[in-house]
Formats: C-alpha cells, structure tokens, sequence
C-alpha cells in the first residue's frame, strides 16, 4: 500500500531540483556561504522548505536515510517523494536528517579507497547567519571566513575537529534553515570566535 | 491473458481487490472515455496533484516459460500521478504511454471510487460499461487470433 502524504513535492521537479543540487554545489565549494533555495515549496511540518528540497533533491531509493525521530510527521512525505531508503539507525545511513547534530564518530565516514561513502547530515537550525560565530578556514576559501548559525550545538568545534582529522575519511554537514541552505564540507577547519 | 500460466506473485482475477479491479480498468480505457463519464458525475470536488501527471520508464520483468527465473524483458513508457481529493482521500495511477490527461483522470476517478457515498454510483455509470468495452475488444481480438492458430503436434508430444 502507498503512503498518501498531504503536500506535494516541487512544482517543476526536474527545473527545481537541478536549481537545488547547483546551490549545493556552490555551497559545498564554498563552505559557509549562504545561498537560497525552494522558492515556493509547500513543506511538510515540522521541515523547512531549505530541508524538503535538500530532501528532494538528494536522497532517492539508493541512498538510506535516517530520519530523527522528532521529525518523523514529515517520514510519509519523505517515503513518497523521494522513495527513500528509511533505516532505524543512523549507522546505516548515508543521509540523516536531524534538527540536533547525532555524534559525528558514530557515522558513515567512507574509507581511504572510497571517501565518498561517508555520511551527510542534513541539520535543521533555527538560523543561519546569526547566533554563534565560527571561523572558516580551508579549500575554497582564499583566506578565513566568518560563519554563523544557531543550534549546532556545544560541543560542535571539537566533534569537528575529530571528524576532519581522518580526512579524506569523514561526514560533510548540509544546513538548512527556512529557504536558505549553507554547507561544511570535511575539508572546512572550524574554530569558535 | 494466460493465468494458468502467470508468476504466483500475480493475483488472477478473483484474487484481485476491488480496487486493483478498477484501477486495471481505468488503466486500459481511454482518456477521453473516462472523461465523458465523470463529466456526468456530480459535484466532484477540488483536488491537489501530489505527484505528476509525470512520464518515465519502468522495468518489465518475465519469468521464462512462465513461472521460471525472472529476467528483464524491457523497459517501458508509463504515466504516473497521484492527487489527493479536497476530502482527503488519494488516488493514484499509472498508465501505459505518454497521455498525461489520462492519468490524472485514472488517479481523479480513483480517488472519487473510494468514497463509500459515491462507490456504487461510479462502479455502475464508470467502471462496469469501460469494463465491458475492454471485454468486447479483448473477445475481438482472441476471435481474431484464434482464426490463424496453429497445433503443433509434435512438439506438444514432445514435450509431454
């Protein structure tokens, strides 16, 4: 039996989910910078359109997904737009989805020969470019950068600190908060301001 | 159609719920012959597309000599959408083809069979005349095929 969710997916899924994995793109090459998304996508609560269209755009039945529990209302719509995989524990996944950072060490994070089995996180923060600042330094960037976002967490600076050290190994971070999408890549160095 | 000889995952034709029944029906009618009908249907209410009308490909798979190891037997075109009713309920098809207009209204009619106020209604005015329609063509078609038939004894002996 098929799931009925409520929403539907985008408007022009082919035009719009070309438009999203270009934002990724320059998010990723450039870590911290701020780009919008999803103009007009009728997300499922509790997700910000930023998110559902890192969902759509993203995930498909190749690719397992962890979803966090307190996000699970939007499971059905996930399950039917983008067919994925939903496994039970993050472990397994190589895309999660979580409004709290889950402990970076317990991920995916690839090996030596293929890096690029390491785990995304798609986090959910209640604001992007406001609340803590961080320091960015890295590929892609010419010389250091500031960053901000709210909700990453305390512990943040040092559990990235851990996952950058296995480098080429390692979990890369795609934040969403209402339309606008930003990213840490594992190669990013972050310090706390 | 061969049931005798058709994969066990398949349900024949007494296994099939009511719904796959209609949703089979509505899958060989036309566009334009589903449309004539709802247009006398009343009141049909608002509905919102959750999904397509969309066309892509879809695996077909075998099993040779019916019932043996399956295998890929091509790919084909279908059209697929799903809608959900102003009520709530949603109605899902896919299609054979590129015809968009002819799923959504496959996935419309779906999802207004499902309202137990309208079922009886649309089974009768909807479904049962496409329904015999299909069965004509299909008894055409047999009668047409069976014409040119041929026995070939020695193999049947062969293989027995």
């Amino acid at each position: 039996m098929m799931l009925a969710p409520d929403l539907p997916g985008f408007a022009d899924p082919v035009a719009d989910a070309q438009a999203t994995f270009r934002a990724v793109l320059d998010a990723m090459a450039r870590p911290g910078t701020i780009h919008a998304v999803a103009p007009g996508l009728d997300a499922p609560a509790p997700l910000d359109p930023a998110t559902a269209a890192l969902l759509l755009t993203l995930v498909d039945p190749d690719t397992p997904l962890w979803v966090e529990p307190a996000l699970a209302p939007a499971r059905d719509w996930i399950a039917f737009h983008c067919g994925a995989l939903l496994v039970a524990v993050p472990e397994a996944a190589s895309f999660l989805l979580a409004t709290v950072l889950p402990p970076l060490d317990t991920l995916r994070r690839g090996s030596d020969e293929a890096p690029e089995e390491g785990a995304s996180v798609i986090l959910q923060l209640s604001a992007l470019g406001e609340g803590t600042r961080f320091r960015l330094d890295g590929p892609g960037l010419a010389a250091p950068a500031s960053f901000a976002a709210a909700g990453l967490g305390a512990g943040f600076v040092a559990a990235w600190h851990a996952n950058r050290a296995g480098f080429p190994r390692g979990v890369d971070l795609l934040l969403g908060c209402d339309t606008r999408i930003a990213a840490l890549p594992r190669s990013v160095a972050v310090d706390q301001i | 159609m061969m049931t005798d000889t058709a994969p066990p995952t398949q349900p024949n034709d007494a296994e099939k719920t009511p719904r796959q029944r209609w949703m089979a029906v509505l899958a060989r009618a036309g566009a334009e012959a589903i449309a004539a009908r709802l247009r006398r249907a009343e009141a049909i209410p608002e509905w919102r597309r959750l999904r397509g009308p969309d066309t892509g490909l879809v695996m077909l798979r075998g099993r040779s000599g019916g019932g043996g190891a399956s295998f890929n037997l091509g790919e084909m075109t279908v059209t697929r959408c799903t809608l959900r009713l102003a009520s709530g309920l949603v109605g899902h098809a896919t299609v054979a083809g590129r015809n968009l207009r002819h799923a959504e209204l496959a996935a419309l009619a779906d999802a207004l069979l499902q309202d137990p106020a309208r079922q009886d209604a649309l089974l009768a005015d909807l479904i049962a005349p496409l329904a015999a329609a299909q069965q004509v063509q299909r008894q055409a078609l047999a009668a047409r095929a069976a014409a040119t038939r041929v026995q070939f004894f020695a193999l049947q002996t062969m293989r027995t």
